[in-house]
């Protein structure tokens, strides 16, 4: 298969190279914009992201009214297959033959990371929506790279301290053996400890693997009141499907979704996934504002509503475009530099700003999936049961260990 | 409780169980692949896609008119089996006198195309199916919690295989068909329609296919993604039980299913390449695979 995959990625680059021609215009280098969607475009993250970030950035760059303003603003995008050297090798080719100036969304936190690296070598603009780890704004951390929608120590905080608090204090985790998957497991350990409770037990599966009864077995016999879910798109629905399948709430323990999505809750359907307690960014149902881009946004998207990854692609690109002018370059390492200084204002993440290890910040909100009578019909699936102010709702600066931080 | 390599034994048991779980989808995919490969002499990468296709079959059978599981696993059988004639009749067929990788190609592609045209129209995370209602609920044995549904999927699998190779290796019919396979003009001399009897075996692979899809929709995700996944692993079984052994097949589908799981046990960041590596050494020392006829 590595052969074919090998093709299938030659035949992404060749697709990815086919950009429209250059245009001069004063102010940027070669006078166009190009920002590149990279993405899990075919795999268990793509409804994720994918496809549905790519609408996402052309609506920002339509909002932002770019063609208006007499900037020349381009799309392109390629999926990373989850494999961090195709993502990485489509970054270089991206860079240094295609003119992109600034990579967006990139779930798949091995994949970011060596993204964020390569971004970094070449002094371009990296900003993150999909990926998780927390790493990206901690000992990894870019003055390149800017960490949008969400992470691991905001996931493992609001979600792993409202669950220890209401009582489920040993916790068993069933965990994605790959960066993104290590660095939740940590992080909530951390927060499960300091919170007085304890972990039992761990096991790793393989990135997207199909069958988790043995692992769910493994956590039942551990006996841990709660079975952390540090994985993410179809392994977490799967975890979820299968666990309803084998009795696990039923016998009293509880399942703790790290990381869940709208199209998560989507695919699993209300009926096994009610009740889940996990925590959010973005909620296309918080505002007029966030219903608005969402009815904007389903059409274009085979009329599935944005998830918070695709929500943060959207307003990291305008933050972007703002900046870009602001700043009259683009370049990766100025913009960076000025997207910080600049205050943060959209319509879906509303007043914020992005601290100097690259984190941007806002509120979380921690939801409850709705009981299938409580819904009013598909996407209808969240109550917010509070919301994290955006002071408290990522890890503290200081924390992080990013060189960028004095 | 006792312990065997620091593990209760009966966690042990629960995960052969399991692995015994896994290992009927393994079984009843490499069955038919094995079929097909065994009669028809085509590698046939679409069976992923076939698979998957029978899981949505019972998804919109289900979600659009209304009928249950009981039924799909009649009707999404014939139905891919018979889109699997079609293909066989329009595609394949020529591609019998050229060399494998021709057919392997051309069933790679029609698989990208069929996955790329359903994930296009359903997104990667899936649909939900829900358990039969006779099937939900579970037993508690002692060591563990068996889902009624998961002991369905291996008295069912069980059975599918066993008649399968009934009917190939024991009956008129199935003398038919390898004497078809050995010598086609010879059979055909015999006022033996050939050609129809290959499509027919072609078409009853996919259904084998598609009806392991049924049986796996209420468990995995109904999702474009879910055949290709597998696939890969099936593939594997196939190569180590021997290209077109039936017997070999089944029961290496079992027995990979049964390692994988106590893998997952012992240690589960290799549950994904054990059966690859198994694979390996297997065509080190025996290259047409455990039950595989050297030709």
């Amino acid at each position: 298969m590595s052969a074919v995959s090998k093709l299938s990625a030659a035949m992404g680059l060749a697709l990815a190279a086919m950009g429209a021609p250059l245009v001069a215009n004063g102010q940027v280098s070669d006078g166009v914009i190009k920002i590149g969607v990279l993405s899990d475009m075919s795999s268990l993250y793509a409804d994720i992201g994918g496809p549905g970030s790519v609408v996402a950035a052309r609506m920002a760059v339509e909002d932002y009214g770019a063609a208006k303003k007499g900037m020349k603003v381009e799309i392109v995008s390629a999926d990373h297959q989850n494999k961090p050297d195709v993502g990485s090798a489509i970054a270089r080719q991206w860079y240094d033959v295609d003119k992109v100036d600034v990579i967006v969304d990139v779930p798949t936190s091995s994949v970011a990371l060596a993204v964020s690296e390569v971004t970094k070598q070449k002094g371009k603009a990296f900003l993150v929506s999909g990926a998780a780890s927390s790493d990206l704004t901690g000992k990894a951390c870019s003055p390149n790279t800017v960490h949008w929608t969400y992470d691991t120590w905001m996931l493992a905080n609001g979600t792993g301290s409202a669950i220890v608090k209401s009582g489920g204090n040993t916790w068993f985790f069933i965990t994605a053996d790959y960066a993104f998957g290590h660095a939740l497991e940590r992080d909530t350990e951390q927060v499960v400890l300091k919170n007085g409770g304890k972990v039992l037990g761990k096991v790793r599966h393989p990135l997207n693997a199909q069958d988790f009864s043995s692992f769910l077995l493994q956590a039942q016999s551990s006996k841990a009141k709660i079975i952390g879910l540090a994985n993410a798109g179809g392994d977490t629905i799967n975890s979820i499907k299968q666990a309803a399948e084998f009795g696990i709430v039923e016998r009293g323990q509880n399942l703790a979704g790290m990381l869940v999505f709208i199209s998560d809750v989507h695919g699993l359907g209300l009926t096994t996934a009610q009740g889940l307690i996990f925590t959010e960014t973005f909620y296309w149902d918080l505002n007029d504002q966030t219903r608005a881009f969402a009815k904007r946004f389903a059409p274009q998207n085979n009329n599935k509503y944005p998830t918070m990854v695709q929500a943060g692609v959207y307003s990291a690109v305008l933050h972007y475009l703002k900046a870009v002018e602001a700043g009259k370059t683009d370049d990766g390492t100025k913009v960076v530099a000025k997207m910080k200084e600049m205050p943060t204002d959209d319509p879906l993440f509303g007043k914020g700003r992005i601290r100097a290890d690259g984190r941007k910040l806002h509120p979380a909100y921690l939801v409850e999936v709705k009981k299938p009578v409580e819904s009013k019909g598909p996407y209808d699936y969240y109550k917010i049961r509070s919301q994290i102010p955006a002071d408290q709702a990522f890890r503290p600066e200081k924390e992080g260990g990013c060189s960028l931080v004095k | 409780m006792p312990e065997i390599f620091g593990i209760p034994s009966a966690a042990l048991f629960g995960q052969l169980l399991i692995g015994l779980i896994n290992g009927s989808f393994y079984a009843l995919l490499s069955l038919g692949l094995a079929v097909i490969f065994g009669l028809l002499n085509i590698i046939n990468f679409t069976h992923g896609a076939q698979y998957m296709l029978g899981a949505f079959c019972a998804y919109f059978l289900l979600s659009r008119l209304g009928v249950g599981y009981w039924w799909s696993l009649l009707i999404a059988p014939l139905a891919v089996g018979a889109f699997g004639v079609l293909v066989e009749r329009t595609m394949l067929k020529p591609l019998y006198k050229l060399d494998h990788l021709y057919g392997l190609l051309l069933t790679f592609g029609l698989a990208l195309v069929i996955q790329g045209l359903f994930r296009n129209e359903f997104g990667s995370s899936g649909l939900p199916y829900p358990i039969a209602k006779e099937l939900t609920g579970g037993h508690n044995l002692g060591f563990m919690f068996l889902p009624n549904y998961r002991a369905w999927v291996i008295v069912a699998s069980l059975v599918t295989c066993v008649a399968t190779w009934f009917v190939i290796e024991r009956t008129r019919l199935g003398s038919y068909l390898r004497a078809a396979t050995e010598n086609p003009a010879l059979v055909q001399a015999f006022g033996i329609n050939v050609p129809r009897m290959i499509t027919l075996t072609y078409g009853f692979g996919v259904a084998l296919a598609a009806l392991a899809g049924v049986m796996a929709a209420p468990i995995y995700q109904v999702s474009p993604q879910m055949g290709a996944d597998l696939i890969i692993v099936v593939f594997a079984v196939v190569v180590i039980g021997g290209m077109g052994s039936i017997m070999g097949s089944i029961v290496t589908g079992f027995g990979l299913g049964i390692i994988e799981g106590l893998t997952k046990v012992f240690y589960p960041e290799a549950s994904n390449t054990v059966i690859f590596i198994i694979m390996a050494i297997v065509l080190l020392i025996k290259p047409a695979g455990l039950f595989g006829a050297q030709r």
